[in-house]
């Protein structure tokens, strides 16, 4: 008993009265090993430095672009190909040239890039919540709930991811009337990347539930009859986190990518509101003309974000995996 | 006589070990069946202790687990005589027990907002400092993480998580074997202080004698899924009827006679998918005559007052 009362004494010394818990928090992170990683991997701030300039600058677009290359009434024919600004022939404000009917690519870039980013969001969030709650339940539950939802998922891997997509695009385009095509065209890219890629968060989640739930902490809460949903919720989804959090975010990379590949075979983002993928597209068809830029710029750009995403993700898997610290 | 707090009567809980359908189908196997507990009985007094010993895999964890309602008996009975929420449970592993994610006030206010919801924020945290301070721990460890405490501390916090329901009855699995000596002193002594201020029943879990001996008023030693022998702490330390009590007990070291010469213990647990016939003891059995191989011995009424399952120990032999 004289052990007992030495610790009391040693823990009331070191611990005083709690923080705010908004400024522990902050504090939490500024201390935090993932911000010290980050710091000190000059490729992970490089990477972040550039998504959060593609990001402002798609996001800031109407402000800082000479123009809106949506509206018609504002492009002028006498204005089509010219070539990038450091080229003789080129014209200030179009800084990387204007395309066949006189659109500044640098503004079709910058408004493609925030359509291509925010599908590319949207179909991991729409992915990651249907993975996680089905992976949940069926690590959860187990028995024949697992195998309905785990088979299921078995299926749509066996089909090209690509092929998926195309074929819900497909039936979706052809099924709805012409005025709704344009107004529905990103969310049904974005469901279409969405169906093949839950699958990969369901099993990635379905293996880390299995192991937490058989941990005592799990019987612990079942022991006084906590109800399922809030030990998935509360227990078991904050300790799967990890392992999720670094597909999401090389999946983000793979689903702009996908959405590019999808618009670049015509079936993505209409003409009008063109994403990345559509530019490229338009502009494939000038490459053999000499008009170059039309299509490179919307590539580079491309490239730049998948880079970026794709750094950040390699950089959090070996930050979040303790075998690599 | 006071009527039991907890009676379990004929207990039996059997896994399906076979492989998948499809390879059982192909290579033509049987279903396995592993009988984890098979025919168990016993009961606990309100405001005593009884403990169950014995080997890894002799299927103590599944009678803690069973006794919890974790896991469904495949047959027998278990009957609580008490409100089912008044049992907690205290588990073996503090690494694994605690949520590593929630702060040790939500971990031990858990039990609070789950059994009793009407409980206020304030009255919440009031009780878990005082649950806290009962275990030996400062209220302001409620902020901390579990990874900031040590095994000792977070097998504390645990009872405190335990305390929290306000049990009458806890199962303790094992509470101590993943702490260091020094500390299982600690943690048992202030098992032994809440049992007397708390009037708590305890069923003691444990693979280890002399832990047993401080704590239990009765012990069972299990072998196999079944009950070997159990018997009043003291009778048994005096007096083992079963061998295989007298092998565990000559496993523990002697402070008298340090070098006296121990027999050791020989052979390994056989597996429990495959048991032995008859006695399933009989393979390890300095004792073990023919008809131990043949007929399960049975602990009953005629054999010492129901406390040995031994043809050997009925006949009076003790010695080898």
């Amino acid at each position: 008993m004289a052990n007992l009362s030495m610790t009391t004494e040693t823990d009331t010394e070191t611990d005083t009265a709690p923080q705010p818990a908004r400024r522990a928090s902050l504090a939490a992170i500024r201390d935090s090993d993932l911000w010290y990683s980050f710091r000190t991997h000059p490729s992970a701030v490089f990477a972040a430095c550039l998504l959060a300039l593609v990001a402002l600058t798609a996001l800031f677009a109407p402000w800082i672009t000479p123009q809106d290359p949506y509206d018609l009434a504002a492009l002028e024919l006498w204005n089509s190909e010219i070539p990038p600004i450091w080229n003789e022939a080129g014209q200030w404000p179009y800084i990387l040239g204007t395309d066949t009917q006189g659109r500044d690519i640098l503004s079709a870039i910058l408004y493609g890039s925030r359509i291509s980013l925010i599908i590319g969001f949207a179909s991991v969030i729409a992915a990651l919540s249907v993975g996680l709650s089905l992976g949940l339940i069926a690590g959860y539950f187990g028995g024949w709930v697992d195998n309905v939802i785990m088979r299921l998922g078995d299926v749509l891997l066996s089909m090209p991811f690509i092929l998926i997509a195309i074929l819900i695009t497909a039936v979706a385009t052809a099924s709805l009337p012409t005025g709704l095509k344009d107004v529905l065209a990103a969310p049904i890219l974005i469901l279409a990347i969405a169906v093949p890629s839950w699958v990969q968060y369901a099993r990635t989640v379905r293996a880390s539930a299995m192991v937490e739930r058989k941990k005592e902490y799990v019987q612990a809460a079942r022991l006084i009859r906590v109800k399922p949903w809030r030990i998935m919720l509360h227990h078991i989804l904050p300790n799967c986190l990890t392992p999720i959090l670094v597909a999401a975010t090389l999946n983000f990379g793979l689903a702009i990518l996908s959405e590019a590949t999808l618009s670049f075979l015509g079936v993505g983002m209409p003409p009008d509101q063109p994403s990345l993928g559509t530019l490229i597209r338009i502009g494939n068809q000038y490459l053999f003309s000499g008009l170059w830029w039309i299509v490179v710029f919307p590539a580079v750009q491309l490239c730049l974000i998948v880079l970026s995403v794709n750094m950040i993700g390699d950089w959090l898997r070996d930050a979040l995996n303790p075998k690599l610290r | 006589m006071t009527r039991p707090i907890l009676e379990v009567d004929a207990l039996e809980r059997r896994f399906d070990v076979s492989a998948p359908w499809l390879n059982r189908l192909l290579e033509g196997k049987p279903r396995r069946t592993l009988r984890a507990v098979d025919g168990v009985d016993f009961d606990i007094l309100p405001g005593q202790t009884l403990a169950l010993v014995g080997e890894s895999g002799c299927g103590k964890s599944t009678i803690a687990k069973l006794v919890t309602g974790l896991h469904a008996p495949s047959d027998g009975k278990i009957r609580f005589n008490g409100d089912p929420t008044k049992m907690q449970m205290i588990f073996q592993d503090p690494f694994a027990s605690l949520n590593p994610r929630w702060r040790v006030g939500r971990i031990v206010a858990e039990p609070l907002r789950t059994l009793f919801p009407e409980t206020t924020d304030v009255q919440a945290e009031a009780r878990v400092g005082e649950l806290l301070k009962t275990v030996g721990l400062s209220p302001a460890d409620a902020a901390k993480y579990p990874h900031e405490f040590s095994g000792g501390q977070r097998q504390r916090i645990s009872i405190a998580r335990a305390l929290a329901g306000e049990p009458e009855f806890l199962v303790c699995d094992e509470p101590t074997s993943a702490l260091d000596v020094s500390v299982q002193a600690q943690v048992l002594n202030l098992m032994k202080r809440l049992q007397r201020d708390m009037g708590l029943t305890y069923l003691f879990i444990s693979h280890d004698l002399s832990v047993v001996r401080h704590m239990a008023d009765v012990i069972a030693v299990m072998y196999l899924g079944r009950i070997a022998e159990i018997q009043p702490t003291a009778d048994l330390f005096a007096n083992p009827l079963h061998p295989y009590t007298r092998m565990l007990l000559d496993t523990i070291p002697d402070l008298e006679a340090p070098k006296r010469d121990r027999a050791p213990m020989g052979g390994e647990v056989p597996s429990p998918v495959s048991p032995p016939s008859g006695c399933t003891f009989h393979p390890r059995c300095p004792l073990a005559f023919d008809r131990c191989k043949r007929e399960l011995p049975k602990r009953t009424p005629d054999v010492h007052d129901r406390r040995v399952a031994c043809f050997a120990a009925a006949e009076g032999k003790t010695d080898v």
